[in-house]
């Protein structure tokens, strides 16, 4: 895998996990909030309805009160007895202390005069004839008017009730101040922008409203169609938005307005929104923090075990390689002994001849000795690269001897000395005096050791320096036997343990040396590793285990029988 | 010196030719056999010295050829000839009791002598 797939990977998890965790987890909060602003916005408007319900019944018990108190003044009394001021003024009085609101009481004639008159203005001489109250008084019995400045020059309305008496209709009118509705209303005035006003069916205030103006001014309600009970209205003004319950009155059409800044109200709800999105946010970095961590952990350790079982591939490649390669190498060599014994055994019978003196002697003869001698000189060598084929194929069991490596090594250099010498070439050891000994196979290590050798005196040529280092390793001991040389190309590096593999010219090199170092120390337990750079040189590294404990068996599965 | 009577059994008939004619020159009695069948037939028939067996023969294998002999004739020396230096082979031929083993190709004189060892090795303890 490269790197760019396990970024995404990587991505593709992290969305994975995102996704199944975070979408769950909004899609609770939406729901939650959504129901609770519904549920919260039906609370509020009910409770307006209810505050505006109760409100107006409170005014209309009022409003009943007054006109039951009036009836009854009217039909205690006739207008003969109401007729005298002393009289009506004693009646005032006690209906004044009952009710403070009523501010003074009228007896009206059927003329529309004044008949009597108690209270603090001076209205005797008033005629009500034209008064469209007058004539509502005198058609339906009873009347309460708008609120309006009228003679008293300050805001009140009238309730006007009829007597009919024997042959005379006469009306008790009283007059009503209508502060006392301002002061009924506010205590309903809710919140820093909260509202509560009456208006009449045209919209004029019937009290002051706290921001929409005085008494009789026009209240700003948009249009709405009236249901005959409780109405919410929702409209926006100067950027608020203002909710409105509007319930009717029962005896007048005057309508009570209670208004509510839907924000100011709802600032609750929009803490707890708030505070919700905040422990939401909460939630969502933590949950972003855990996926990417876990999923980090995870294809870190996914690409530590692929590369772990990269390696392990190459390695399986590399054995396998190596065993059918000297399946081949094993087979060809023994198809080849058999003819090369001929050959030689027949060239051996005419040397037989030859020296039992059958022939006699002759130039001829010498000749064909001679001859006889070619032959068997070259079958040797064509035997020698069979052996050797062989050998890379499987040699004798390993020896187990305590093997002192730096001593091996300072020996085998000995053996190269001359040559060493012959192409000016300095070999320098640096070996760990306190390297322990290892339990192997001496002579095979040697060949390995003198393998190296060879091959960084020929990589050298002339004029240049091998280095051999030793120094102890984990449960092993390790050689560096570094050259001078001119360094391996890197698409060659990965080749040079294969068998067959050799950049000499034809003939030079069978290119087995390398794989039979590298196949004795697999079967030795060690390994070994090159590393080369183009001009600098190359260093082969060869590890050998403390104690090699081999496995019977084993070691012969690749050899051929 | 009594001549010396060796059975050399291979398979391939040039191989048995080439040693056989010089085998002859060195005052031996020779006789081959083409297969492990044919080489326990012939040591029924005639009294061997010393056998020389390959290893890696068609039909019944070489060490199946030596365990075979040794059971019929344990006082017969076997020198084992293989293309192989494989261990395990080797191992098992030197314990199922062969004299001794060459690796091919060998020479005749080699294993001539390597032939007159088994005779000597066989006569020292009759002797």
């Amino acid at each position: 895998m490269t790197d760019t797939s396990y970024t995404r990977l990587r991505l593709s998890l992290m969305l994975l996990t995102l996704g199944l965790s975070l979408v769950p987890l909004f899609a609770l909060g939406f729901v939650i909030d959504s129901e609770f602003r519904e549920s919260y916005g039906d609370k509020l408007t009910s409770n307006l309805k209810l505050v505006a319900h109760n409100k107006a019944d409170a005014l209309d018990v009022f409003l009943t009160e007054r006109v039951v108190q009036l009836e009854m003044v009217a039909g205690m009394n006739t207008l003969d007895s109401l007729s005298n001021q002393q009289a009506l003024e004693l009646v005032f009085d006690t209906v004044h202390e009952a009710s403070p609101s009523i501010i003074d009481l009228g007896v009206i004639g059927q003329n529309g005069r004044h008949v009597a008159y108690s209270g603090p203005f001076d209205l005797r001489d008033v005629n009500y004839k034209d008064e469209p109250w007058f004539h509502q008084a005198m058609l339906k019995g009873l009347y309460i008017s708008d609120v309006f400045m009228g003679f008293r020059n300050f805001p009140h309305f009238i309730i006007a009730v009829k007597r009919r008496e024997g042959g005379r209709t006469w009306i008790l009118r009283a007059t009503i101040d209508s502060d006392i509705f301002t002061g009924l209303v506010r205590n309903v005035q809710s919140g820093a922008s909260g509202d509560a006003y009456l208006v009449n069916r045209e919209g004029v205030l019937q009290t002051p409203s706290r921001f929409g103006g005085k008494v009789l001014g026009q209240a700003s309600l948009p249009a709405y169609r009236p249901s005959g009970d409780v109405d919410v209205v929702r409209w926006t003004e100067d950027g608020t938005e203002l909710v409105a319950g509007i319930a009717p009155l029962a005896h007048t059409d005057w309508r009570l307005v209670v208004i509510e800044n839907q924000q100011e109200e709802l600032s609750p709800l929009l803490r707890a929104q708030s505070l919700i999105f905040g422990l939401f946010l909460i939630c969502a970095l933590m949950i972003a923090a855990g996926a990417y961590l876990s999923v980090g952990s995870v294809v870190k350790r996914l690409q530590k075990a692929d590369k772990a079982r990269a390696a392990m591939d190459a390695a399986v490649v590399q054995s396998n390689k190596m065993a059918s390669l000297g399946k081949l190498a094993a087979g060809v060599a023994h198809e080849i002994n058999n003819p090369l014994s001929i050959i030689r055994e027949s060239a051996g019978w005419i040397r037989d001849i030859i020296n039992d003196g059958e022939l006699g002697e002759s130039t001829a003869v010498d000749d064909l000795q001679e001859a006889t001698s070619d032959i068997e000189r070259h079958v040797e060598r064509a035997r020698t690269v069979t052996h050797r084929m062989l050998g890379f194929a499987r040699r004798m069991e390993p020896l187990q001897e305590d093997v002192d490596l730096n001593m091996l090594a300072r020996q085998t250099v000995s053996f190269l000395e001359n040559e060493i010498r012959h192409r000016n070439i300095e070999v320098e050891c640096r070996f760990d005096q306190d390297l322990p000994l290892i339990t192997t196979d001496a002579n095979q290590i040697q060949q390995v050791i003198l393998n190296l050798l060879e091959n960084a005196i020929d990589a050298i040529g002339h004029d240049g320096c091998i280095e051999v280092e030793t120094r102890p390793g984990d449960g092993a001991v390790v050689m560096d036997i570094a050259d001078s040389g001119e360094g391996i190309s890197p698409e060659n590096v990965s080749k040079v343990f294969d068998p067959f593999f050799t950049t000499k010219p034809t003939g030079e090199g069978t290119g087995l040396g390398l794989s039979i170092v590298y196949s004795t120390l697999k079967k030795l337990g060690g390994g070994i590793d090159v590393r080369s750079e183009r001009g600098v040189g190359t260093t082969f590294t060869i590890t050998l285990p403390l104690v090699h404990v081999s496995i019977p068996g084993r070691q012969e599965e690749s050899w051929t029988e | 010196m009594k001549k010396i009577r060796l059975l050399l059994v291979d398979d391939e008939t040039d191989f048995l030719h080439a040693y056989t004619r010089r085998f002859i020159r060195r005052n031996a009695e020779i006789e081959s056999a083409q297969s492990g069948e044919e080489a326990l037939e012939k040591i029924e028939g005639g009294r061997f010295d010393v056998v020389i067996l390959d290893v890696m023969m068609p039909g019944m294998s070489g060490l199946e050829t030596l365990r075979r002999i040794k059971a019929l004739h344990p006082e017969l020396p076997v020198i084992i000839l293989t293309g192989h230096a494989n261990s395990k082979a080797l191992i098992e031929g030197m314990e199922s009791g062969a004299f001794d083993y060459l690796l091919k190709p060998v020479g005749t004189d080699e294993l001539y002598f390597k032939v007159l060892d088994a005779v000597r090795a066989r006569r020292l303890p009759s002797d």
